[in-house]
């Protein structure tokens, strides 16, 4: 009878454990949701013209109700930047997770695989040259080179992956292998094209939000919305993952097949986002770690983390990027590393538990 | 009842024959099967094998499974850096191919994993902060908490401490009977073989050589031969078989 009591008392209590644990997590999603929206409308009042954060709710609850000038500055020219830095904040936020699960290595990120350097060649070659990889309205050409070249890119390293001898551990150093290859034949573009070409290579490779305009948003936020159920789905087998292949396998998971899926969903997620705002090296490696830290790894939780965290930090840049030197709007991927860096130090040093 | 049978079974690592033939009686759920053999005999292998992560000829042949998913395997124990609770992992080893959404049966039966294995107080920690012995026992819960009929496990005691080692033995034993669950155990303490398991098979140099009680089995003379030892095998002051090994030849 005593040890039937026992038994059924533990069982409340490893019942109990969990269900705080998830309960907590809950709360920490919707705390950074709340941010995020806080954030966002933070973004939205910032400005040349600035609003307050009232008027901003006004707006956005009912854009008849402000003053047409109003109307056209919140809805028609910040909404996209402010509405892309999320989308393309939790995209590569989303992409370096995934990288980092399949791969098993806390350094993989769109930006370590050469993702982001493919997609800056494929952009260089389009604003030094001309060189118009698939046909396309003279807006997009930019973007669509530099999307295939990072898809181009993701599936060479893919295909070097495959080879016999390549362990998930090499993958990374194919990847910054790529970078050094891309940072060299941008080095030759920038060599033999003029000094205006120059100036918008080097500013498209700085990553700026200010490109984003309402097409490209739905763009973005429909490959998000299409890969989100899509990496959901496979929650438990990526979160098995992190016990490493042979453990996966036994539980029934395929990591050669379940590799060769994420890594083409994310390719895709990396390769959008890139494209349409140039670099930001920062989210995708450190949006997942600071995830990590909040809600572990039980994809359930780690997968929207993942997003919000990547969400938020390029929200909170966005904001930063226009109130560091008022009047002037500092290109994103420079204050999201300058920033965030050393916040994401800080996080390392003083956290108790160890993220990786 | 669940039954396993082994017919010609092999595998091969590219051109390297790991396994060649082999077959085995049928062995019965309820009975405790040990996989003995020295090092690189193919043990780990043949667990691959038989699971189905490896292709090669011959047939792994399972009778009067109830579930879909009979087999579990428990792999040799590695390392992990993983950010999860003890918990999650072994939540997460039940709910592999269902949905996302855990019911209150599936904490029920991690919570009654982790109390078989005298486990339950490690929950809360994270995976890789607990010790080798301990992730064992941890592998062993995630083994057990997909209700298994037939149990692999690949040397579940080689990180634990005498005390864990018998009563992990002790534990599977009495599981195997009460579930009538099959359970092959690979091991290398050939005391630990004849003292809880019905069974042996040995392994070398991916052949079987010899399968059958593991009274029989485990003989001075398969200790010569396989172990390359001098040993004796007596019955202790209780009447059990005690093995004895004097040096190495």
């Amino acid at each position: 009878m005593s040890v039937e009591i026992a038994r059924t008392s533990q069982q409340v209590k490893g019942h109990g454990f969990y269900r705080a644990l998830v309960l907590r997590r809950q709360l920490i999603l919707l705390a950074l949701t709340l941010a995020l929206a806080l954030s966002f409308c933070i973004d939205l009042a910032l400005g040349p013209a600035r609003f307050s954060l009232g008027e901003v709710m006004a707006a956005l609850a009912s854009p008849d109700a402000v003053s047409q000038q109003a109307r056209v500055i919140l809805w028609e020219i910040r909404m996209p930047v402010a509405l892309m830095a999320l989308v393309v904040g939790a995209s590569l936020s989303i992409a370096g997770a995934q990288m980092q699960t399949i791969l098993s290595n806390p350094l993989a990120s769109p930006f370590t695989l050469g993702i982001s350097a493919g997609a800056s060649f494929g952009a260089a070659l389009a604003l030094a040259f001309g060189v118009v990889i698939v046909p396309a309205a003279v807006e997009y050409v930019v973007p669509i080179n530099a999307f295939v070249m990072a898809m181009v890119t993701a599936f060479l390293i893919h295909a070097m992956s495959l080879r016999r001898g390549v362990t998930i551990e090499t993958i990374v150093l194919l990847g910054i292998a790529m970078v050094f290859i891309f940072n060299s034949l941008m080095a030759l573009i920038q060599f033999f094209s003029s000094q205006q070409a120059v100036a918008a290579v080097v500013f498209w490779t700085m990553g700026s939000l200010t490109k984003a305009t309402w097409p490209k948003f739905w763009v973005a936020l429909t490959v998000l919305v299409a890969v989100l159920p899509l990496l959901a789905r496979h929650g438990w087998a990526l979160t098995a993952m992190r016990l490493g292949d042979t453990k996966a396998e036994s539980m029934g998971v395929n990591p050669r097949a379940l590799r060769l899926e994420v890594m083409v969903l994310v390719s895709l997620l990396a390769a959008i986002a890139v494209a349409f705002v140039g670099t930001i090296g920062f989210i995708g490696l450190v949006g997942p770690h600071i995830a990590r830290m909040l809600v572990g790894e039980d994809q359930r939780f780690f997968l929207p983390g993942s997003a919000l965290c990547g969400a938020l930090i390029l929200s909170i840049g966005s904001v930063l990027s226009k109130i560091i030197l008022p009047g002037t709007v500092i290109p994103i991927g420079i204050i999201t590393s300058l920033v965030g860096i050393p916040f994401f130090l800080f996080l390392i040093l003083n956290h108790k538990k160890a993220s990786w | 009842m669940v039954t396993l049978q082994l017919d010609r079974l092999s595998a091969r690592y590219g051109r390297r024959q790991i396994l060649a033939e082999i077959s085995t009686p049928r062995f019965e759920g309820g009975r405790v099967v040990a996989l003995l053999g020295p090092n690189a005999a193919g043990k780990s292998t043949l667990f691959r094998r038989i699971f189905g992560l490896l292709k090669g000829g011959g047939e792994v042949r399972i009778t009067g499974a109830a579930s879909e998913r009979p087999v579990a395997y428990m792999p040799q124990d590695t390392g992990v850096n993983a950010v999860l609770t003890v918990y999650e992992s072994v939540l997460m080893a039940r709910m592999q191919g269902r949905s996302l959404k855990v019911r209150p049966e599936d904490l029920a039966k991690v919570d009654q994993a982790l109390d078989e294995l005298g486990i339950s107080p490690l929950g809360a920690r994270d995976i890789g902060d607990i010790s080798g012995g301990q992730r064992q026992l941890v592998s062993a819960a995630q083994a057990l908490v997909q209700e298994p009929e037939i149990l692999l496990l690949d040397e579940p005691t080689s990180a634990l401490d005498l005390n864990r080692q018998i009563s992990l033995l002790t534990i599977l034993r009495r599981l195997a009977r009460e579930r009538e669950m099959l359970i092959m155990v690979a091991l290398h303490d050939l005391g630990h073989a004849l003292r809880f398991t019905d069974e042996a098979m040995v392994l070398q140099n991916g052949q079987l050589i010899a399968c059958g009680s593991t009274a029989e089995v485990v003989t001075p003379e398969l200790l010569h031969r396989v172990y390359r030892v001098a040993a004796r095998i007596e019955p202790c002051s209780k009447g059990r078989p005690q093995l004895i090994v004097e040096e190495s030849v």
